[in-house]
């Protein structure tokens, strides 16, 4: 085993990993919860994002940002410390339209972590029990030194 | 006798009026900052470079999740337009017919090297458009066409009673 950072320390980079990253930021992302490689994050409802015009549903691309930032910080929190991450593929499966004005969750869970790739799923919701969107991916990881 | 040419006025104005409709209404278009240039009935998604696009500020680099709505934001309109373009070629899409958007069943990319502090390119191709479903493959680039630096493939559902 490789000396592990403290929790606290992992979840100080995580925080750091999604307040640094401007697009994130201009999303208007919060993350919420994290933990050996769980991550919540929130994306609030914006008028910015709209994707269709005539319904007010947000745009797919949206989405799939909150839900690519999701699983890196999700990565990023694994108990194996990365020291960098970056996505290699992630594919979104689009269940139903968001629901406007209603905050979006992610959810993410880096389930498998290898020396060099990490494997990542992800739900997003609205509030209601049906899914919105579900994701998978792999990420390529700089490992601890 | 033939019926003479319409003007090339009228054919690039019906056209670009078509593709300002289809673009202009969409606010995430307009977040991203995107732009679409025409060549005929070609287009090109342009994604001029700005820094609220970053996702790794040490890099730095372009987010993914940036990158991947440039990219699904051009296969939506590329299929849109690749739909509407013999109705309106024909003048039969009025300037008040409602918005009707392809609407995204599923959507994979594929990340193949880090998207640099420059303007990004796009084009999608859409390899097959049926009544309900479509399937639509687009590619990224910046400094050189050849160089892809991502690519993505998605399924479209398209509206019903389309135009």
């Amino acid at each position: 085993m490789t000396p592990d950072l403290t929790s606290a320390a992992r979840d100080e980079i995580a925080q750091r990993f999604i307040s640094a990253l401007p697009y994130a930021k201009a999303l208007g992302l919060t993350l919420v919860r994290l933990g050996d490689g769980m991550a919540e994050i929130l994306m609030p409802w914006n008028v910015q994002l709209v994707g269709d015009p005539e319904t007010g549903v947000i745009h797919g691309g949206a989405v799939f940002a909150l839900m690519d930032t999701c699983a890196g910080t999700a990565v990023m929190s694994h108990a194996s410390a990365p020291r960098r991450t970056a996505t290699l593929d992630l594919r979104i499966d689009y269940m139903r339209a968001a629901m406007p004005d209603r905050v979006i969750t992610a959810r993410a869970e880096c389930y498998h972590i290898t020396r060099t790739v990490a494997f990542v799923r992800a739900t997003a919701t609205d509030g209601d029990d049906r899914p919105i969107a579900t994701a998978t991916g792999a990420f390529m990881i700089e490992p601890a030194p | 006798m033939r019926a003479p040419p319409e003007p090339v006025q009228v054919v690039k104005g019906r056209r670009d009026a078509a593709l300002e409709r289809l673009v202009g209404g969409v606010p995430f278009i307009a977040f991203l900052g995107l732009r679409f240039d025409r060549r005929g009935d070609e287009l090109t998604s342009v994604l001029p470079f700005r820094d609220e696009l970053i996702g790794n500020p040490i890099l730095p680099a372009l987010h993914g999740g940036a990158t991947a709505g440039f990219l699904e934001a051009t296969a939506i309109v590329e299929l849109a337009w690749t739909a509407m373009w013999e109705e309106m070629e024909a003048g039969r899409i009025g300037p008040d017919a409602p918005l009707r958007l392809p609407k995204t069943i599923d959507f994979t990319v594929d990340y193949l090297r880090s998207g640099l502090p420059r303007d990004a390119y796009a084009r999608a191709r859409v390899n097959r458009s049926g009544r309900r479903y479509a399937s639509v493959h687009v590619e990224a680039w910046q400094d050189n066409r050849a160089r892809l630096f991502a690519q993505a493939t998605g399924h479209f559902l398209m509206p019903e009673a389309a135009q």
